[in-house]
């Protein structure tokens, strides 16, 4: 029960990074590739109708975690207290951002909201990154599960850890390049003309960067994490996951040459796909590893929920998800093709004058 | 220790408090635009849809803001209250998780159908994206209560040998009586916001002379829909609440109350202040025996006071308790009075020309909120000193590595961020009641100077 909860977990936190990933990837890229008031409102648009939902992947991962690994959910969330409360704090610049930039129809208005949206784009990845960073790395969990990180210390991956390090804020780097092309992706997806070709262009660049930095971040995690190489000589099928990763990368490549929109963005989903996976493959049966003793790591069975209730939440969360999945198909359905740009639809970044 | 729990109390307390202010209306707002569009489905009256419309674009707002500080409250119990997470969340994280999975899915999906897809849907289609957003939000609402009324009133549960709360019975916690009536109690709360929100922009515009059409029918359908969500908040939810917290925690009745000895025929205070000290309630005014026939149904019942619970059993903020309580039954009250006589006169037929009363919907408006917040605080500070009702103090709840200073830290962000969003709450919802509803063109500096062109 604890492993079938572990993968179910993983798939909707997963879910949320490809998701939300490119709502956050559009913000870090945004003043980047939207030079008028017209192309940032229309990046804010390619992103508008579906950026709350995406986001619910976390509250309802976060909600699922908390009941299937309560004892995961206390442990992590009260030892990354700072770094989760400024993760908050991002996200609620980032989704007033989106929602009330349409609002006044003013050039500093929307100025200064295309700030915020991007600064907490840039800031939501490379924390996410490192969050990611520190469950690899291992955290000083204590005998009874405990543990409390300051943000940093000495930067250094042993002994007494922050949050940041310089493996962690390597992985958030290399975080913030792969949400950058995803975002890149998904704009160029959804747009046409000149803010179309910058999206292309900015992806084109950013995955130079993202290859750099995947080969940097998976030597740097077998040198911090000895965890990783054991789990892969033991499990040699478990490579087929960074060959997911590998292959999706490469496709990113091959199918942006061809201009292939879509392919393009679905092979950097199944990228960010096959490096999560091969992180929970690696990890598991550990969902926390401690960095002082590996006894005291938290694993799915020493963290899980009772059993009973793992049971009857698996009857409701079957029909949740699958109401869940049936809207989500909807709603993209819906949006699907380019971003109008005639102004006078309703909706996000759309021109309040002209409603 | 104690230090830091105090924070943390302080820190659940303001971002709860201020998360609260967007929930209570959305959740009433979301009835009230679901009424005006069926009336607009049966009548075909386009005054009824364009009036919804204008409902819908404050809803969008608040409903941002309600999603935005509701998203810090889930992540609360891990940060700030790890302790209860480890023993509880293999229970009360079924209904967390279930609001995640059941209603936030549902309503991030219906939401920019209803707020911008009316040319897409057509009047069916939209109608039906408004009962989702009522269903959305009502579920949501029901989910948290339920999740509180555990803390509550501890149902379908069993101790597992580490010490760990382990769910014994699914329906038994989803259908806890304690959050049956709380939830009917909560929500008809919430009515009552959207609906003073809805006359008190009515009255506006109908004392400023503008969008008179309008305002007269926000005032008709807020005092109409207002009035039966006054009488159901009094009865039967108000006072099934009293009487299962006579049944299940005594000593908060008595705390709330003001009532510091056991009493046959015990009076309800309606003004007075208490003394915990001396154990008194100065200036009391005082209807005699009425809250022994509330909460025993006979005049002479014996009503027990604090006496007759040992004092590590009150609650630790009495004070607050007791004029919180009395705040939400006093404003409670207010609002039956107001919205009778405001029907009364929508009757005769002579509302809308009495400025006097229209006056007095429109200076109603803050009320609602003050009274919802106190019933809040009444259920929570009435729960201590326990976090789950008999079963775990608060002070075993809270996240034990979390010091003081870190605490305060995001404290203090939260107070700062949440002020900037409540200017830009007032800011926007400011906007669109200045521009006001069937006007097709802002009255923003913007589109005046594209009009004058």
């Amino acid at each position: 029960m604890g492993t079938l909860w572990f993968c179910l977990v993983a798939v909707m936190l997963a879910m949320y990074v490809v998701l939300d990933g490119f709502d956050i990837g559009a913000g870090v890229i945004h003043l980047l590739v939207a030079r008028t008031d017209e192309e940032r409102r229309t990046v804010i648009r390619s992103i508008g109708p579906v950026w709350d939902g995406n986001e619910v992947w976390l509250l309802a991962g976060g909600g699922t975690l908390y009941f299937a690994f309560p004892a995961l959910y206390a442990s992590s969330f009260s030892g990354f207290y700072l770094p989760l409360m400024m993760v908050l704090w991002l996200l609620i610049l980032r989704g007033t951002s989106v929602e009330f930039r349409s609002h006044v129809v003013s050039d500093i208005w929307a100025s200064f909201w295309d700030g915020v949206f991007a600064l907490s784009g840039v800031l939501l990845a490379v924390f996410y990154g490192a969050a990611l960073g520190n469950v690899v790395r291992g955290v000083p969990l204590d005998i009874a599960g405990r543990f409390f990180e300051p943000l940093w210390t000495n930067f250094q991956p042993r002994g007494h850890t922050g949050v940041l390090d310089w493996y962690t804020i390597l992985v958030g780097v290399a975080a913030l390049a792969a949400l950058a092309m995803h975002g890149a992706l998904w704009v160029a997806l959804k747009t046409e003309g000149a803010l179309n070709e910058r999206a292309r262009n900015a992806a084109q660049a950013f995955w130079w960067g993202v290859a750099l930095l995947t080969i940097v971040i998976t030597v740097a995690s077998f040198h911090v994490q000895l965890l990783l190489s054991t789990a892969f000589s033991a499990h040699v099928w478990g490579f087929m996951f960074p060959v997911l990763a590998v292959a999706g990368l490469l496709g990113v490549a091959w199918f942006l040459r061809a201009r292939a929109e879509l392919a393009a963005f679905l092979s950097s989903c199944v990228y960010l796909l096959g490096m999560l996976t091969s992180v929970a493959f690696s990890l598991y049966p550990r969902v926390l590893p401690s960095s002082v003793n590996a006894v005291f790591s938290l694993t799915v069975d020493n963290a899980k929920a009772p059993e009973h209730g793992l049971r009857v939440g698996l009857a409701w969360w079957i029909v949740g998800m699958a109401l869940a999945t049936a809207y989500s198909v909807h709603t993209y359905r819906n949006f699907a093709g380019k971003v109008e740009r005639s102004l006078d639809e309703e909706g996000y970044g759309s021109s309040p004058q002209k409603i | 220790m104690e230090d830091a729990l105090i924070v943390h109390r302080l820190h659940f307390a303001f971002t709860v408090t201020f998360h609260y202010i967007f929930p209570q209306l959305t959740m009433g707002l979301a009835l009230l635009i679901f009424v005006m569009k069926t009336l607009f489905l049966r009548t075909a009256d386009e005054k009824w849809n364009r009036a919804a419309r204008f409902w819908a674009k404050i809803f969008g707002i608040s409903f941002a803001l309600g999603v935005v500080t509701g998203i810090p409250m889930e992540f609360q119990f891990g940060t700030n209250w790890s302790e209860f997470s480890r023993s509880a969340g293999g229970v009360i994280g079924q209904t967390l998780a279930m609001e995640g999975v059941f209603s936030f899915f549902l309503e991030s999906s219906f939401l920019g159908l209803f707020l911008f897809g009316e040319k897409r849907l057509g009047p069916r289609g939209h109608w039906f994206s408004s009962m989702m957003m009522l269903v959305g939000s009502w579920l949501s609402g029901y989910l948290i209560v339920a999740t509180d009324a555990w803390m509550q009133h501890p149902v379908g549960y069993l101790l597992e040998p580490n010490g760990q709360f382990g769910l014994a019975s699914f329906w038994g916690l989803i259908l806890n009586p304690w959050a049956l009536w709380q939830y009917a109690h909560t929500i008809t709360g919430a009515v009552q916001t959207g609906c003073f929100t809805m006359a008190a922009v009515g009255a506006f515009y109908l004392l400023s002379r503008r969008h008179e059409d309008y305002g007269k029918v926000f005032v008709r359908t807020a005092v109409i829909v207002g009035l039966i969500a006054a009488f159901v908040q009094l009865w039967p939810t108000g006072d099934s609440q009293g009487v299962m917290l006579t049944r299940y925690q005594p000593v908060t009745l008595a705390a709330m109350e003001g009532l510091f000895e056991t009493e046959r025929g015990a009076p309800v205070a309606i003004l007075g202040q208490p003394d915990v000290p001396r154990r008194t309630l100065d200036n009391p005014l005082m209807i005699p025996h009425a809250l022994s026939f509330l909460t025993y149904r006979t005049w002479a019942a014996e009503v027990k006071g604090l006496d007759s619970f040992p004092q590590s059993d009150w609650p630790d903020a009495i004070p607050l308790l007791y004029f919180s309580y009395h705040i939400m039954v006093g404003l409670g009250t207010i609002f039956i009075a107001v919205l009778v006589l405001a029907a009364l006169l929508l009757w005769r037929g002579s509302l809308f020309n009495s400025r006097w009363m229209l006056w007095i919907l429109m200076l109603s408006l803050p009320f609602p909120f003050i009274a919802n917040t106190a019933g809040w605080i009444t259920a929570e500070v009435g729960r201590q000193p326990w976090l789950i009702y008999g079963l775990m103090r608060t002070s075993q709840g809270v996240s034990q590595q979390v010091s003081a200073g870190n605490a305060w830290f995001t404290l203090i962000g939260f107070m700062g961020m949440y002020a900037v969003l409540a200017i830009l709450f007032l800011f926007l919802v400011y906007r669109e009641i200045e521009r006001g509803p069937g006007e097709d063109s802002p009255g923003t500096l913007a589109g005046a100077a594209e009009a004058a062109d």
